[in-house]
């Protein structure tokens, strides 16, 4: 009925539309939450705090506690998914023990955030006694990114071809020398895309932190920096109500008149965030790379 | 001027393998040397069965053979690049130490024995910082002298020439051939003075090839050169001795233009002339 060349073609324009569609979908979601979400954001609505009954409220606090939660969560788990990723990809002997641990990450990262939150909530809040804080936050988050860092570094170890490791061995380099100064530079590009996802993905979570980091946010004292007040910005034993988890709380409970219009600000706030934080993660990341690869 | 026995051995299958090896006199200075050296991988079928042979200082010595035949096993054994799981019985003389000993520190021993792959494997690095990484990470050099092993390495690799103005630029910005003798110049910095090469042409086109074999012959006189080849010809070319491996025995060794006129074993001579392989 049809010969190769028209089936061919066929399934050309099927797999364009379907390309055209997806693009089209982001396209009208990103546009619908910039159109709506931009009018709402004066320097006013990100500078000041927001209020808990009246309208006119902002979301300084929100946005820098989401911030100041993204920097800690990948402090605390990119180290972790370095080491792990490197001892799996470059040292692990192909066992079972490695297999089962493998599979583990692939289930953990497949976890639904409620329950790490929940996990977050009786561990760290309760057992030890962290309360609901930045800390419990954080970590909470590192568990819930810890198995996708982990298997995106990994892959882009793998992805370094064996022939740089073989140089680095027949110059009588160490296999961790290699890996240090020529793998994990050629991977640095790649490595910086899967942090780059895993900060959308701690940017945009909020079920794992209402039980973690909590609901609520002191009133903040932008000048106070001991860190153990609590009223310091930086303590990070207070807890702190972070955008997705504000765009949530204001529309379940709705005891501002303007809650609409505050989430569709909020929104635009944290998808420009993501954004801005892509590109300059992308940005810096090149500049290394350049740097220690000599560029290509 | 060389010692020759003719040596019929029995091997476990019980088949009897006609063999043909020299043996350098003690005229010859020996580079590297095995003694009834035998590997296996994972406890399986011997790889390369109890092989004897004996290199000359400063000439280059062809390991030739079909694929599976263990000449490149044996290569890699000979600068313990090998696998983990690789199980090597037997000693390698060098310089009249076993170097298949625990004790011994495998990093040095690579520094000394350089070795170069099949497809070039530069590392993701300018191509001034290809050379120096390896020297930088073990002792201090001032710029002066990194500058000096640069040029030097890449001079007797017959690629200073063509590099010498972008020496900043990214090695992986380099045609095959040019990256192939980069990576000779790399293992050159170290000042080894063996060099194995694994099918070091193979990857590239003829005009590389000839550039790196030019290269090889160049660099005979100050290094001990041991390259395994699927090219007849370049055999031919290059190389002072030839070995033939065959299912993990070394068949028959020789002088190269005896190999390639009037070889002893008949399993040569069908091979050199193409009849299988």
């Amino acid at each position: 009925m049809f010969n190769s060349k028209q089936i061919n073609k066929l399934a050309i324009s099927f797999i364009y539309a379907i390309a055209i569609i997806v693009a089209l979908i982001l396209l009208f979601l990103v546009s619908n939450i910039l159109i709506n979400g931009i009018p709402e954001i004066s320097w006013k609505f990100i500078a000041s705090p927001s209020k808990t009954f009246e309208a006119g409220g902002g979301i300084s606090v929100q946005l820098f506690n989401t911030i100041y939660l993204l920097i800690l969560s990948m402090i605390i788990s990119i180290p972790i998914a370095l080491g792990a990723a490197i001892y799996l990809n470059e040292y692990a002997p192909k066992n079972d023990f490695i297999s089962v641990l493998k599979t583990a990450i692939e289930v953990l990262s497949s976890l639904p955030s409620i329950v790490v939150g929940l996990f977050g909530f009786m561990f760290f809040v309760l057992k030890f006694n962290f309360g609901f804080s930045i800390l419990s936050g954080s970590i909470a988050l590192t568990f819930f990114n810890l198995p996708l860092l982990t298997r995106s570094i990994e892959n882009s170890l793998a992805a370094i071809p064996n022939l740089q490791r073989e140089a680095g061995a027949a110059l009588g380099i160490s296999r961790f020398e290699t890996v240090i100064h020529v793998i994990l530079p050629a991977a640095l590009p790649s490595i910086i895309t899967g942090i780059v996802l895993a900060s959308g993905r701690v940017l945009g979570e909020a079920a794992a932190l209402i039980f973690t980091a909590g609901q609520s946010s002191p009133n903040l004292d932008w000048l106070n920096l001991n860190p153990f007040s609590p009223h310091s910005p930086i303590n990070p034993m207070r807890p702190a109500e972070t955008l997705a988890v504000h765009i949530w709380k204001i529309n379940s409970e709705a005891t501002i008149p303007d809650a609409t219009k505050i989430s569709a600000g909020s929104s635009a706030v944290l998808l420009i965030l993501v954004f801005i934080f892509n590109f300059l993660a992308r940005y810096l990341g090149n500049k290394i790379y350049k740097k220690m690869t000599a560029g290509k | 001027m060389v010692s020759r026995n003719k040596i019929v051995e029995s091997i476990k299958n019980e088949v009897e393998i006609e063999k043909y090896v020299i043996n350098l006199s003690s005229k010859h200075q020996r580079a590297i040397e095995t003694k009834d050296l035998t590997i296996s991988y994972n406890g399986k079928k011997n790889a390369l069965n109890k092989t004897n042979l004996a290199f000359e200082t400063n000439k280059i010595t062809s390991l030739i053979g079909a694929s599976g035949s263990g000449k490149s096993t044996f290569l890699r054994s000979l600068n313990l690049i090998h696998g983990e799981n690789t199980l090597i019985g037997g000693q390698i003389l060098y310089h009249g130490v076993n170097i298949n000993d625990p004790s011994i520190d495998k990093f040095e021993v690579r520094r000394r024995i350089g070795m170069v792959f099949q497809r070039p494997n530069p590392f993701a690095k300018s191509i001034y910082n290809n050379i120096t990484f390896a020297l930088t990470q073990r002792a201090k050099y001032t710029k002066n002298q990194l500058d000096e092993i640069v040029e030097s390495s890449l001079k007797q690799a017959a690629l200073w020439d063509q590099v010498k103005d972008e020496l900043n630029k990214s090695a992986l910005s380099l045609s095959g051939g040019q990256q192939q003798r980069l990576v000779i110049a790399r293992a050159l910095a170290l000042k080894p003075d063996i060099l194995l090469l694994d099918e070091p042409a193979s990857a590239l086109d003829p005009k590389s090839t000839m550039q790196v074999e030019e290269t090889m012959v160049n660099l005979k006189k100050d290094y001990t050169i041991i390259v395994v080849t699927h090219n007849m010809q370049q055999a031919a070319r290059v190389s002072d001795y030839t070995a033939f491996f065959h299912m993990g025995n070394v068949i028959e060794y020789d002088l190269t233009r005896k190999i390639f006129t009037r070889p002893k074993v008949k399993l040569t001579s069908d091979y050199v002339a193409g009849n299988f392989g």
